[in-house]
This record gives structure tokens, sequence and C-alpha cells, in this order.
């Protein structure tokens, strides 16, 4: 069963990207900045992991969560410090404010500790067992597993709590949301302490599983990232984890397919199909509105 | 209730608003009525927040608010219905009054009132579950002023609620915001359809090219010759 074994295989990696694109997708559904700095934001989320296990000796989750949360405040100093005296600005200035962020994350972090990469301790179980004939690692159920129960965590927040209300309402007309009253700036930063969250989660994950972080990993996956938010839908939640899921499996399939050098070239292809025939997206549709 | 003095509002370099004085009392319909980019709009705007004047003081309750941030004059009880509605279209009809209750702790209430908008418009919770953007114009108008109850404001900033409707709904939706002031609440009434605005506001003012050029009884305007002339269709 080699097929399902690479489909597992593309699913894992496909529920990383999705965890970063939705940061990506949430931030431009919200302020229209595509977030360069996002790629950097999950790389931060690697080594906070990565101390966080062979220096403090926590455990898988606690490294995990406490990714997680200096990656949000990560996330908000970034949104105040560089993006919010922005916001009235041309989106070329903002954008090109991003890639400079992203820029100091990454040199900063090597400033600081130097470019070498580093080996991510073996926190998860490597067993593996067999199902249907294909090998399936405890660490692919792993990352699966916390994939899933962060996009239903997310799912909820956006659906049914006030804030995740507020998201949407100011992601779709910021004028009306402050006439309702909502503070537009505090749902921007709460906007970014989520996406960079998920980021930061990606980013311990990641090391988990290909075990090699170092500190311009961010950018690959970041971009790739980014793709597949574009084809999914900028803007979209589902959209990003669909387009994540896609992006993974059809990378694992082309190397699985002997073209394992094509790997990266696959997704960038993709994007430029995507923006040449359906540049809303997959689940970009004409908006039903009467006027 | 509300009292606008000589305020200054500017969009850049341009002037809209030239020295505007203008007072609300509590239980009043106010109607403000004047040609397209007379500054009507920009008025409401901040009155609610949106804009900041460079001169001139807004107070509301004996509080001044000029230059408040919107949220916190939300707060002090002032809803503004803005033009053209902006409804969220991407959510649901509940959602959106949801939204309008945004500030308010008190859920039971909240509840309550939502019960009573659902009385005041039937249709809104006929389609409590649809998306809002799927909405006619007129029910979307509905709802857009149902969403700004929602904040139970003590005044309420209504721009152009009769704007790209039939005239079946217009009566309606002037029906309704008497139903309104009925309970209670004081009203802002920004209006094209000078008609119709005349017949059911208490004061009036017009407005031209940034300035107020005239203001009185409603009834007394409605006679004024100047008035005729420019917004009432002539003769």
């Amino acid at each position: 069963m080699e097929w399902l074994q690479q489909l597992i295989n593309g699913i894992s990696l496909g529920s990383i990207y999705a965890l970063i694109a939705l940061g990506y997708t949430m931030v431009y559904g919200i302020i229209k900045l595509i977030n360069f700095a996002h790629g950097d934001v999950f790389m931060i989320g690697a080594f906070i992991g990565f101390f966080a296990i062979s220096r403090w000796d926590l455990g898988f989750f606690p490294a995990l969560l406490l990714a997680m949360v200096v990656c949000a405040l990560l996330g908000v100093f970034i949104e105040r410090v560089a993006y919010k005296r922005l916001r009235n600005a041309t989106r070329i200035a903002a954008l090109i404010t991003a890639i400079g962020v992203s820029l100091l994350i990454e040199y900063t972090t090597i400033f600081f500790r130097g470019a070498q990469p580093e080996a991510y301790p073996n926190v998860v179980s490597s067993k593996t067992f067999q199902f249907l004939g294909a090998q399936i690692s405890m660490q692919s159920i792993m990352i699966l597993s916390v994939s899933i129960v962060l996009m239903l965590i997310l799912q909820f927040i956006v659906h049914k709590t006030k804030i995740g209300k507020a998201m949407r309402a100011v992601s779709y007309d910021v004028e009306a949301a402050r006439l309702m009253g909502i503070n537009v700036d505090n749902t921007i930063s709460v906007t970014f302490a989520i996406g960079s969250a998920l980021a930061g989660a990606a980013g311990v994950i990641f090391g988990v599983y290909y075990t090699k972080i170092d500190p311009l990993m961010g950018i690959i996956p970041g971009v790739k990232a980014f793709v597949a938010a574009v084809l999914g839908g900028i803007g979209i939640i589902p959209g990003a984890v669909a387009g994540g899921m896609v992006l993974g499996v059809v990378e694992t399939i082309v190397s699985a397919l002997g073209f394992s050098s094509w790997r990266d070239a696959a997704a960038f292809i993709i994007l430029i199909l995507i923006l040449i025939f359906r540049p809303s997206g997959i689940f970009g549709k004409n908006t039903r509105e009467k006027v | 209730m509300l009292t606008i003095n000589e305020i200054n509002v500017f969009y850049g370099n341009i002037q809209a608003l030239k020295g505007v004085s203008l007072e609300v009392n509590e239980g009043e319909i106010v109607t403000l009525i004047g040609a397209n980019g007379a500054g009507k709009s920009t008025l409401l705007k901040t009155v609610s927040g949106l804009l900041k004047p460079k001169q001139g003081t807004i107070e509301f309750q004996g509080k001044t608010i000029a230059g408040k941030a919107a949220q916190t004059i939300v707060k002090a009880g002032i809803s503004h219905v803005p033009e053209g509605r902006r409804v969220f279209s991407n959510m649901s009809v509940e959602e959106n009054l949801d939204l309008g209750a945004y500030l308010r702790k008190d859920h039971k209430a909240v509840a309550e009132d939502k019960e009573r908008i659902f009385k005041i418009f039937p249709i809104l919770l006929e389609r409590r579950k649809q998306l809002s953007g799927t909405l006619s114009g007129g029910e979307q108008q509905m709802l857009a002023m149902g969403r700004a109850i929602m904040a139970r404001p003590k005044l309420l900033l209504l721009d152009e609620p009769s704007m790209g409707l039939a005239p079946l709904m217009v009566k309606t939706i002037f029906h309704t915001i008497e139903e309104i002031r009925k309970e209670g609440t004081t009203i802002l009434l920004v209006e094209q359809n000078a008609h119709m605005a005349l017949s059911i506001a208490d004061r009036a003012y017009v407005i031209e090219t940034g300035h107020v050029v005239l203001s009185g009884l409603a009834k007394d305007l409605q006679e004024a010759e100047q008035v005729k002339a420019a917004y009432l269709g002539g003769l």
C-alpha cells in the first residue's frame, strides 16, 4: 500500500502548511496584508519548542503550549510596532515592511545564536504500526491530531465566541464594526495572536517531524503556506486548511513519483496555475449581495 | 440632549462642515435635509466618532464626545445606522443583531430586546438564520435599524433610510421610525427625501455645502419657499 503511505505523509505535511496558512489568511482577511514575517514566527516557534524540550526538559505538550504563547505575544508585538502605524498607508508600504520584519527576525536570530542548524530532540515515540499495509508512525498521528484539534478550536472561536464575531465583522467592514462599538485595534491584535500561535504550534510540530531546524527554516514553508492560502482562497479560513492539505499531498506525490527535486517547483506551479485560472482560489466565490 | 457647536470637519484639505451648530432635544425627531455632498453624512459620522472635528464641540447629555472613540460613543448611548445600511452580509440576520449588542453584558435583556425587534420587524424573525446579504434592500434597512436598536441607544442616528427603496417600503420604514420614537428613543434623521422627512419630524435643519442655511419647526419649513423650491420639487 505505497499510495496510502504517501497519502498519510502528504496529509501530515499538509497539516503543517495548513496551520501556517491559517495565520496568513486570517491576517489578510482582517487587514488585507500579506504578512511575510509569518514564516519567521513559525521558525521562532520551532526554536522555543526546541529550547523548552532540550534545555528545560519540558514534555511535548507543555513545549507546544509555550511556543504558542510566545509566538502569540511576538505576533501582537510585530503588529503593534510595525504594521499598526501603516494601517492607512498604501498596501505596498505595508508589504515591504513585512518583508523587512521577516529579514529582521531571521538575522536577529542568527546574530544571537548563529546560523547552524539544531537537531530536534525526540519527544514523541517513534513507534510505527501497520495499517492496511502502510507504515504509520506515532508522529504522523500526533501531528494530525494536534492540527485537527487546533483547527476545531479555531473554528469554535471564529464562529461561536464574541471575539470571533468581532473578527468577522472587522474583516467585512471596519467602519460598520466601529459603529457596533467593536474595538478594532484590539480585534486586529487578537487576530495576530491567534494566527501567530498556530504558526508557533506548526513550528514545534515541524521540528518533531523533520528533526532539523535552523534560523532560515521559515522561508520555504512560509512561502508554501502562502501558496496554500491563495490556493484555498485568501481570507477564507476553511480554504487555508484545504489548500494546505492539497499542497502537502501534491508535493508528496511528486516526490513519490521520483521527481523529488521538483517538489518545491510543484508548489509554485500550482500558484501560477491558480493565479491564471482561478485567482479567487478553490473556496473563493462571487459574493452574493444585494445592494 | 445633543448639542453640536460650531464644528469644522475636514477630509484632508477639503472642508466638509463649516461651523455647523445643531441641537437635538430628548424625545424629538430632528431631520437634516440637503443635497448630495452637502455634508449630512459627515455630520453623523462626526457625532458617532468615525470622524473627528478639527474645531468645535459636541456634547451629549452634558458630556463632551467630540473626538472620542466610536466605542465610547456607542457606550454613551448613540447608535448610528450608516448610509447604505452596511449590514454584515457574510453573517446571518441573528448574528448581525447580536453584534448590535456587542458592548452589552446584560444577556437576559439583550435576548428580550431581540424578541422585541422580531416583533417590530417580523420578516427578520422569518429570516433569522439566513445570510443577511441575501435580504432585499428594505429588509436590510430593517436589519440595520434593528441592529442599532440592539445597543439600546438613547439617540439614534439614521442616514438615508429611504435610499433605493420602493415607495411602499419607504412608508413602512418611516412608520417604524415614528414607532421607535414613541418607545422613547430620540432620533436624528438625515434624508434626501425631504417630503417624507419633514412629515414625521418635529424640527429640521437645511444644510448646503457644509453650512446650515435654515432651521426651524418641520411644519414651518414645509411651507418655506426656499425649501419648497430646492427640496420639495418646486412650485
